[in-house]
């Protein structure tokens, strides 16, 4: 190495499928799975003579998302073929926007690694369908097409090249994610491919002007994968112009299990899409009516619904962020103080060991299997003693792998709190019984001992023992 | 009775006199496709027994009073290129030589709604590509005129069917002047409706912003009945138009007194048959005696008409087209090792010659870097076509040229080269780039009996005054009782 500094630079391509009902230009189901070709038709299968329809749910939600993301929406814009061969694509082409996209010149605000707000630009918001699905060797050898996803709607989020540090890359997808689902466009699945992001990289030195020749990496599927594909890209251009190369602007495809970086088709098969207005649809023409009547009806957004549970329920600015990051996270976060009145517990439980399950597991919050009711009726057992903290973990823990009624988990797993005075005063005297030095230490000044004493009582009473009722049994028998 | 020479209108009478059954119509028409189809070979598809027998049940329905529409149990053809369910739609290509639609087109749904009867489905060029009827991957269909010459194209078993009184009447689709010119060689009438008019959807597309279904019938008066059972707007068509209903069959007046009519004089320039252009001016002659007001003038633009439309349909073909890739239906090779070799061998061994000569050239001009010269102006030309067209119609009700500078030519002479062929189209092309409404009816034959088509263009959703206009002349001259195709070979 050289010893020069360099700086990465970047700008994410993400496609969003939208959460519409039907298709955007017939009236299939959009729904994920189903088994092969059971949720298409003539159109979506590209039989001869059909035409599309424009879905106009799909404009809604693609102004909605522009306007989420602080965009110009365009007043006239108009859908284009971008033309190619290949055997998920049933009409050879796919209907998206070239150069009239419905939304333009937007940002979103994300903090760069040192906590500063920063603003990353939204070059274009745009419209397009999805292609099918190839399976290969699934069903007895040979590649099969799957059309259920053909004409899915999308929409492409496409950044400025603003972005530093991988670091600010997770934010800013967390961010756009966190509003699409705010504004309930999509329902940002990965793992489902419904929320897709291509990443364009390109190192320079520190303080250069002009940005270094890009790659484009496709084919992440997790926030852990762009980390890690960036990662590697980056390091790569950095050692090929350490030795004097030059890197070469092409599309990558990232390979998640070798960690590599491939190239996806050579020079000579540069593809030249031939976009031309698609002539079978209509312009779209947006009144000014229309786009006012879609800005007055966006839900509240993360922004002032952070500012509302600090003031509201005295959160702390961290908690209130991190609970209103995921839409999921703070609807169940409102739904269960709702019930329970507990702001400040719910929010302990959801942050503490809800988000560590989630993190355990790999899973997004919108993958709880329980419901807000179930964490309500947590925090009520606890602050009625009902049961300990303790249990409450365990509850929690079986919540995920067992979705019911908290109580009933309780009085099934036999988790119930032991309150009654003679049985805790037996534990208790068993205790004192069998820790003989334990007792002499106490009794000889050192207070500590009686945290030890409590810890076999728990352990005597698998954690069920009222632990206030047990301290104070403790400092009264060791008295006598 | 003669019933295959009766029109649609007086068949439609003598059913509901109880003159003629269904299936006595039926089985007239039946009779003269075996009589005349080996002749003629309009058809790609007939159903003759398929028909007899939806005509026993329409019959039996119309005695109960269980048929609602006038026209029901009267046959029609359907070129090749409009959707039928559960029936071949080949478009005339070995692409989709076995393709059977599962779904109607919009307008076969509206023929079914009218109980007609689908006699069969007609010979084209392959994929509408053509002015001849050569370019169909299975037959030559013959001109009934003169079995030596093509019928015109590409809807050219439509008009030969209609003219060869194979079928009563018959649809057609028009994307340069494929149901015009062809009407114009066989001596039928041939209408191609307002862009928007008609549903294309269940026409399989050669070029969209083309692209229009429309009647090939014998006299003006059927296709008004037709144009009335196939319009309206469709919302499986964003393209289709929403304006009203109309009863295209009330226009027909026989009155063009002080109709503007304009004479583009560049249609009569160079190039135009002289017997063509002597039975034109006969006709604006026969125009000004009906008390019509008519006046030359200039359409410099249309000069450009041909060369913008091979640019524009072109480009839309080669990618409307893509979808026939072996890989979901149609034809596949059997010589592949990978999915290059797929696509590759399928789409060179399933299209003919000037398909691929089309997908050729509208590649070519959608290319990067040669996009704006050729794409791109062709559109900005297309803009001009259309104001050049919209002055003219602040003038004019309608205007007269001729449908095609030639009568019908001999098989063979012109399919080996295709910009002779693609100069068939002179007369027709500007109506598609502009929208507009044309019709093409017989206005005489030449020497050795080849009709002669008069072209009437109307302003956009004007049918009804080229529907009046043509209406008038036929009434006046009378074409038919005149003359018969002599099926000489």
């Amino acid at each position: 190495m050289s010893g020069k500094d360099y700086e990465i630079v970047m700008g994410l391509e993400v496609h969003a499928e939208l959460s519409t009902k039907t298709k955007i230009f017939c009236s299939c189901s959009t729904e994920f799975g189903g088994a092969p070709n059971t949720h298409t038709c003539p159109i979506c299968m590209a039989m001869p003579g059909t035409l599309p329809v424009l879905n106009e749910k799909v404009v809604e939600y693609a102004v909605k998302a522009g306007l989420a993301t602080n965009c110009g929406i365009s007043r006239n814009s108009k859908n284009d073929r971008k033309n190619y061969f290949y055997p998920d694509l049933p009409k050879s082409y796919q209907i998206s926007q070239y150069d009239k996209p419905l939304c333009e010149h937007g940002y979103i605000e994300i903090e760069d690694d040192e906590g500063n707000p920063k603003k990353i630009g939204i070059t274009r918001i745009h419209i397009e369908e999805d292609a099918g699905k190839l399976n290969h060797n699934e069903f007895g050898g040979g590649s099969l097409v799957d059309l259920n996803r053909a004409g899915v709607p999308l929409i492409e989020i496409v950044s400025e090249p603003d972005l530093r540090s991988v670091g600010e890359v997770d934010r800013y997808l967390k961010k756009l994610k966190s509003i699409l689902e705010y504004i309930e466009v999509s329902d940002c699945k990965m793992q489902e491919g419904s929320f897709r992001a291509d990443v364009n990289v390109s190192v320079r030195e520190k303080g250069a002007k002009e940005y270094g020749t890009r790659t484009e990496m496709k084919n992440m599927n997790s926030f852990r994968a762009i980390t890690r594909a960036i990662e590697y890209e980056a390091e790569r251009q950095i050692e090929v112009i350490e030795a004097g190369g030059k890197i070469e602007q092409e599309t990558l495809r990232w390979d998640d299990i070798s960690g590599k970086t491939f190239s996806m088709r050579d020079k000579e098969d540069a593809q030249d899409y031939r976009y031309f207005p698609e002539p079978d649809l209509v312009a779209i023409r947006l009144s000014e009516e229309y786009i006012e009547n879609i800005k007055n009806n966006l839900p509240e957004m993360p922004e002032s619904r952070r500012a509302r549970y600090i003031e509201e329920f005295k959160l702390s600015e961290k908690d209130a962020r991190l609970l209103t990051n995921s839409k999921y996270l703070s609807n169940m976060f409102e739904a269960a103080e709702k019930i329970c009145g507990n702001a400040k517990a719910v929010a302990n439980w959801l942050l503490s060991d809800i988000s560590r399950i989630l993190n355990e597991k790999e899973l997004e919050p919108d993958s709880i299997p329980f419901k807000a009711e179930h964490l309500a009726k947590l925090v009520e057992l606890i602050e009625k003693g009902t049961i300990s903290s303790a249990i409450g973990k365990k509850v929690v823990e079986e919540l995920f792998e067992n979705p019911k009624d908290p109580e009933e988990i309780i009085k099934e797993k036999g988790w119930l709190q032991i309150s009654d005075e003679g049985a805790i005063k037996a534990v208790v005297q068993k205790v004192i019984a069998n820790n003989p030095q334990s007792v002499a230490d106490y009794k000889a000044g050192k207070d500590k001992a009686i945290g030890f004493l409590v810890g076999q009582a728990m352990k005597e009473t698998k954690g069920k023992a009222n632990p206030q009722m047990l301290n104070k049994m403790f400092a009264e028998e060791l008295k006598k | 009775m003669d019933i295959t020479n009766l029109t649609v209108h007086e068949l439609q009478e003598k059913l509901a006199n109880h003159e003629l059954t269904s299936e006595e119509i039926t089985k007239a028409y039946v009779d003269r496709i075996k009589e005349k189809e080996a002749d003629v070979r309009a058809f790609v598809t007939t159903l003759c027994d398929e028909a007899l027998e939806k005509s026993k049940e329409i019959d039996d329905k119309r005695k109960k009073g269980e048929m609602k529409s006038s026209l029901a149990g009267i046959p029609i053809g359907i070129k090749d290129n409009i959707c039928t369910k559960g029936i071949r739609t080949t478009c005339s290509s070995k692409m989709l030589a076995d393709f059977i639609s599962p779904y109607n087109a919009t307008v076969t749904e509206k023929l079914l709604l009218e109980d007609l009867i689908d006699l069969g489905k007609l010979n084209m060029d392959e994929f509408a590509m053509g002015a001849s009827t050569e370019y169909s991957y299975f037959k030559k269909t013959s001109n009934p005129w003169n079995l030596k010459c093509v019928p015109g194209g590409s809807s050219g078993g439509s008009a030969a069917a209609v003219a060869a009184e194979l079928v009563p009447w018959a649809l057609g689709s028009d994307t340069g002047g494929s149901i015009r010119q062809p009407a114009s060689f066989c001596g039928v009438v041939g209408l191609k409706p307002t862009y928007g008019l008609v549903s294309r959807y269940g026409l399989v597309a050669f070029a969209s912003s083309l692209d229009q279904i429309g009647p090939i019938t014998k006299d003006v008066t059927d296709a008004a009945i037709l144009l009335n059972i196939i319009a309206g707007h469709d919302e499986k068509d964003t393209t289709s138009s929403d304006i009203p209903k109309k009863d295209y069959t009330k226009a027909l007046k026989n009155d063009v007194k002080g109709l503007k009519i304009g004479i583009p004089k560049e249609y009569f320039g160079e190039g135009i048959n002289e017997e063509v252009k002597q039975k034109l001016e006969e006709a604006i002659e026969t125009y000004k005696k009906l008390g019509a007001e008519v006046e030359e003038f200039s359409l410099d633009i249309a000069n450009y008409a041909l060369a913008t439309y091979y640019i524009i349909a072109c480009a839309e073909a080669s990618s409307n087209l893509g979808r026939f890739d072996g890989i979901r239906y149609g034809y596949r090779t059997e010589n592949f090792t990978n999915l290059k070799e797929l696509y590759r061998n399928s789409r060179s061994e399933g299209f003919g010659a000037e398909v691929k000569r089309r997908i050729i050239l509208g590649t070519y001009v959608l290319s990067s870097g040669y996009y704006d010269a050729y794409y791109k102006k062709a559109q900005q030309v297309r803009t001009l076509v259309k104001k050049e067209f919209d002055k003219a119609f602040e003038k004019y009700d309608v205007l007269l040229t001729p449908t095609s500078p030639t009568v019908a030519f001999e098989m063979g002479t012109r399919a080996e080269n295709p910009l002779e062929m693609y100069l068939a189209d002179i007369c027709t092309v500007s109506v598609n780039i502009a929208g507009l409404p044309g019709i093409s009816i017989p206005c005489g034959v030449n020497s050795e009996n080849m009709p002669i088509g008069m072209q009437l263009i109307g302003n956009k959703f004007e049918e009804e005054k080229i529907l009046n206009a043509a209406y008038t002349f036929e009434q006046e001259f009378r074409f038919r009782e005149k003359y018969k195709p002599g099926f000489e070979k």
